[in-house]
């Protein structure tokens, strides 16, 4: 087994109604849940503000952001075990924020033996 | 990992109770300020839960969170906008704002802020369908889909009619006075009204979709509860309408059968009729039995109170039943309480003192577009034995039908017809109290062509 990180992008500036919502909520935890019970999901994560500062270069310049496109932000990200990188991503499409346009980024931890 | 699951329409009903705080806040001019603080708050109550899951108390943390967004908005834009006039200078001031803003967040102080929205939604310048769909909008969290799909109507119809009904209670200046009796009690049947239309859209509405309709008696039910809870709408007219929701509700899970057909009244399974339902309806009929006035919902709770306390449908007293109707027709006349009149002779009197009655109706042109008419005709046409008389008018019905649930129920008895059935048909589903949605309708699309330009 092998540790992933998923990291959740988008998806949350589609306007939604309350019952809308909560579905979407409702898929959230159903997914975990399944992950979670067949032993795929290591930790939970965490979810992240989308306002930040960048601190950047030598000059340590510190502006507001990340600029980025609200569906480009990193609302989050979790850890997941799986047998390989094809493993990891074919669990990740059940993950409800692609359903709201949002994505999934699967990116493997680095095994590193030292 | 234990993931908490949000409990029935959690985020629908608080969206209700944090729009109308909000609008006590600012003011209802600024409904679609409060809206947006609304918006946010589910926005980051949804990226936080999808990952962490739900808090243990995820009504208080939303109230919060739409709490300190009003905060928000009051310190930004204190010196920008007018807030709701009564207390804008508690929220001018920072040693005054804080304390009066959580106190407005109390519960009991959000109770006032639901029924004072009902009142404002209920304002005679909208059309009784508008009020309907403004209140299933602010109060119930309804989506404009879900509204649309409740009402058979379209995205953008029902887009156009919320609206405009939210520019006339913007328009309105100031929310509903609740603590003023004369003005209470002035709006108060409006506010009946509503509730009773938006629980028969549920109970025999168009929709085909049952859960869809099992949630708009629910909504109804629950507003209607609100009204009890106020020392002012604690009365008799109220307790009538909570007996009708009760004794009708109580009902519901027998008139679907498992593949989505509807059952008659007649042959429903009464042990599946909800008998805490029934007996709460007993109650509040009892209570609604004070004071002299007697409304509509008087008689129709009554007439479902003798349907609920017949133990199988031999021993429904129909004599009781067509003098309750009696009643009716001189309270409330229309051509649909006749109908219903008309059926319930035929049950006690026989087809065809029924079908004499039928054809007796003042104006029962205007039943013309309503397939259960035509379906009334053919069940009596049967029963005497005239097949081919039942067949035609039951096919007439079929093409009027508005719902593949109504159309399978025609179906089959346009088939009973071809098949010359004669047993004693016990399958009639407009034997039902539903035929009374229809009333309402008629005369809510009456009284919207009267109130349309607005």
């Amino acid at each position: 087994m092998s540790e992933f990180t998923y990291l959740y992008r988008g998806g949350r500036d589609t306007p939604q109604s309350p019952e809308q919502r909560q579905k979407q909520l409702q898929k959230w935890a159903a997914w975990f849940k399944e992950l979670g019970t067949s032993g795929h999901l290591k930790e939970l994560g965490h979810p992240l503000e989308s306002a930040g500062m960048v601190v950047k270069g030598n000059q340590k310049i510190v502006t507001d952001g990340p600029y980025a496109e609200a569906k480009d932000l990193v609302g989050g990200f979790s850890l997941i075990e799986a047998k390989d990188l094809a493993h990891a991503v074919e669990l990740s499409k059940g993950c409800p924020v692609l359903e709201v346009g949002g994505s999934v980024e699967v990116r493997p931890v680095m095994q590193i033996n030292m | 990992m234990h993931v908490m699951q949000p409990g029935d329409h959690l985020f629908r009903r608080e969206s209700g109770r944090m729009v109308a705080a909000l609008t006590r806040i600012f003011g209802v001019h600024n409904l679609a300020l409060a809206e947006d603080v609304v918006q946010d708050a589910f926005c980051r109550a949804l990226e936080i839960w999808r990952i962490r899951g739900m808090p243990e108390n995820p009504s208080a943390w939303l109230m919060a969170t739409a709490k300190n967004g009003a905060l928000d908005v009051l310190r930004r834009e204190r010196t920008a906008r007018s807030f709701a006039p009564e207390l804008s200078r508690f929220l001018q001031s920072e040693w005054t704002l804080a304390p009066v803003v959580e106190e407005l967040f109390a519960a009991d102080a959000i109770k006032d802020d639901l029924l004072r929205m009902m009142f404002s939604c209920c304002q005679p310048r909208l059309s009784e369908q508008a009020q309907v769909a403004l209140a299933l909008h602010i109060l119930c969290g309804f989506s404009v889909d879900e509204i649309a799909s409740a009402f058979v109507t379209t995205h953008a119809a029902t887009e156009k009619r919320l609206a405009r009904a939210k520019k006339a209670l913007v328009g309105s200046k100031r929310l509903f006075d609740v603590t003023m009796p004369a003005d209470f009690s002035a709006r108060l049947p409006a506010v009946h009204r509503a509730l009773y239309l938006l629980f028969n859209e549920g109970y025999h509405g168009a929709s085909a979709e049952t859960a869809v309709r099992v949630e708009l008696c629910r909504e109804a039910m629950r507003l209607n509860a609100l009204l009890l809870g106020h020392p002012l709408g604690t009365t008799p007219t109220t307790y009538a309408l909570a007996a009708l929701m009760c004794l009708d509700a109580a009902r519901l899970a027998a008139r679907v059968d498992a593949s989505g057909n509807l059952i008659s009244l007649l042959d429903q399974d009464r042990s599946q009729w909800d008998q805490e339902l029934i007996a709460e309806g007993l109650k509040f009929l009892e209570l609604s039995a004070t004071g002299s006035e007697l409304t509509q919902y008087h008689l129709e709770a009554a007439i479902a109170s003798i349907h609920a306390c017949a133990r199988r449908t031999e021993d429904t007293d129909w004599k009781a039943i067509v003098s309750l109707y009696d009643r009716l027709m001189t309270i409330r006349p229309s051509p649909i309480v006749a109908l219903n009149r008309a059926i319930a002779i035929a049950q006690s009197e026989g087809p065809q003192r029924g079908l004499e009655e039928m054809c007796s109706i003042a104006d029962r042109d205007r039943l013309a577009a309503y397939p259960f008419y035509s379906a009334a005709l053919g069940e009596l046409e049967l029963r005497r034995g005239r097949h081919e008389a039942a067949g035609e008018h039951f096919r007439a019905a079929l093409a009027l039908a508005r719902n593949p649930m109504e159309r399978r129920f025609l179906n089959r008895r346009v088939n009973a017809c071809e098949r010359g059935d004669t047993q004693k048909v016990h399958d009639e589903q407009f034997w039902d109290r539903g035929l009374f949605s229809t009333e309402t309708k008629l005369e809510a699309q009456d009284r919207n062509r009267a109130s349309l330009p607005l």
